[in-house]
């Protein structure tokens, strides 16, 4: 794949052009028309959507792909969340792909030749009561039989790790013990999109922006194409990875999918000096923070409470994130909001995600990630990239079908990790 | 903040409420016979429209009381608010309620011949 790569980025690159003041690079990836028809059509210009694509042509050698998005890449979930990266997953099913996923981050930048700055800087979950502690500790035990790696901390170990965190047992609710998954960290966002983007473009599939799907046609019980806002395409495989947008595709298509749309909040502060160089979750009180490479602090915490397409929330959930991370990080206490979002986040009833065929013939749908989908955009896009080109799961996406709410198979992983992701 | 009217203690802030997802789901009784795709469908599967929407609400740290409201996902603008077991007046409530899926669901057209 490499000697394809028409311009490859390097120290050498980088210097090159740096002697031409930087006005020379060449664009990352082409701006093709639609074409009349493809082999595979995949909805949804995010990370995700853009992985399935770049496997579908890599792994899998398929030539005639495109990814239709209806605004510009990684506008959506990819560029809109907190950019965390963990495999630390109570169920098996649930550590075998969000495992899969983080193996591939490893390698990820090198395969792509793009930067998408993946820091492995650690995931430390804190546990603020007894009961939760005991859990966390079943949990760890259940994690490191899966092999993936994960350790207990006490309040002493973690104020060693984290020394602006506040241990102090008088606070409403105090930090009892942890459990951190070093291997964890966090990746740049928009790097991941372009990453995929620019490597599944130097294998031939055409990226087209700013192209909106309206209805999607069947022949009987078959996939013929779309009608998009740049007219008819016809496909025979039609892969849908649309987050938020997961029931309106579906209806379009006749489906009836488990999916509730909630907008998902995040916020970063004004750039500071480095105080904090690993990622800390909390699930009951409820926050997640990192800090960027840029020097912003980067929250989240949990969704919204109603429907929602608006990428929007309601105000008093950023308030309690913010006031969960000054309780515990007093020393951010006096720091400035810079921006402010949301996004709009597949939630379903046993947070684990749909990666299926459907009753319709050459429809695929990969859906349902939540509130953690980010963390798992390699896997997500390698695992549906070969549910496509073979018609059938394999062993990691086995789990994840449409029908597992018929059969009552759910993959439950609300109770264990559903909250912070 | 949404600010919701709820029908015994008028204006309130979104805070004091808890939302209860898509309105008009009917349980099937005991006795319908059900295949599982259509108890998934009552279970499990959930209108999710980009646009009007009938929902439950509840007052929880009001008067506890579940009520209905008609609410546009995109704009959040609530038309109607009206209680719970009735169906929406509005034009835009009447036209949610129509055209949500659960109309031709088995689940609930054996469950309304019961």
């Amino acid at each position: 794949m490499k000697d394809k790569i028409k311009q490859k980025y390097s120290i050498f690159s980088l210097a090159k052009n740096s002697l031409s003041y930087h006005l020379n690079w060449k664009k990352a990836w082409r701006t093709p028309e639609p074409k009349k028809s493809y082999d595979v059509i995949i909805i949804g210009g995010g990370g995700h959507g853009l992985a399935t694509a770049y496997y579908l042509a890599s792994v899998h050698g398929l030539k005639n792909i495109a990814v239709l998005e209806k605004n510009w890449l990684g506008g959506g979930n990819t560029g809109r969340n907190t950019t965390i990266i963990r495999s630390n997953y109570l169920w098996d099913e649930s550590a075998s792909i969000y495992e899969h996923a983080l193996k591939l981050w490893e390698t990820l930048s090198t395969e792509l030749n793009f930067n998408v700055m993946f820091s492995q800087r650690g995931v430390l979950t804190i546990s603020h009561s007894e009961h939760e502690l005991k859990e966390m500790s079943r949990r760890v035990h259940a994690i490191r039989l899966n092999g993936i790696d994960s350790e207990i901390l006490s309040p002493e170990e973690i104020k060693k790790f984290i020394p602006i965190i506040n241990t102090d047992q008088s606070i409403r609710y105090p930090i009892m013990g942890g459990f951190l998954q070093k291997r964890g960290g966090t990746a740049r966002h928009d790097a991941v999109a372009w990453g995929y983007a620019r490597a599944a473009d130097n294998l031939g599939v055409d990226i087209i922006q700013n192209c909106e799907v309206t209805g999607i046609i069947r022949d009987q019980n078959k996939v013929k194409g779309v009608d998009t806002t740049k007219g008819y395409i016809s496909t025979k495989k039609l892969g849908i990875v649309v987050a938020g947008h997961s029931s309106v595709l579906g209806e379009m298509a006749g489906l009836r999918l488990p999916i509730q749309s909630r907008p998902l909040q995040a916020l970063v502060s004004e750039p500071i000096k480095p105080i904090l160089d690993t990622v800390i979750m909390s699930n009951a009180v409820h926050m997640y923070i990192s800090q960027s490479d840029k020097g912003e602090m980067v929250l989240g915490a949990g969704v919204d409470k109603y429907n929602s397409y608006a990428q929007k929330g309601s105000f008093p959930v950023p308030q309690h994130m913010i006031a969960a991370a000054v309780e515990l990080f007093p020393v951010l206490s006096r720091l400035r909001m810079l921006r402010h979002w949301g996004g709009i986040v597949d939630t379903c009833p046993d947070a684990s995600p749909i990666i299926s065929k459907t009753d319709i013939d050459g429809l695929f749908f990969n859906c349902g990630w939540g509130t953690g989908g980010f963390k798992a955009t390699p896997g997500s896009g390698h695992v549906f990239a070969d549910l496509i080109a073979n018609d059938n799961p394999n062993k990691i996406s086995a789990p994840y079908t449409l029908d597992r709410f018929n059969t009552g198979y759910l993959i439950d992983e609300h109770g264990a990790a559903g909250v912070a992701h | 903040m949404l600010n919701i009217k709820c029908p015994n203690c008028g204006y309130r802030d979104e805070s004091e409420f808890s939302c209860g997802g898509e309105a008009h789901i009917i349980r099937p009784g005991y006795e319908v016979q059900l295949s599982d795709k259509d108890w998934a469908e009552y279970l499990f599967m959930r209108y999710n429209p980009k646009g009007n929407f009938t929902e439950r609400w509840f007052h929880a740290h009001g008067c506890r009381k579940w009520f209905n409201i008609v609410r546009n996902t995109i704009t959040n603008e609530i038309y109607e608010v009206y209680s719970a077991g009735s169906l929406p007046k509005s034009t835009e409530g009447r036209s949610a309620y129509k055209s949500n899926w659960r109309r031709h669901s088995q689940a609930e057209i054996k469950a309304l011949k019961k």
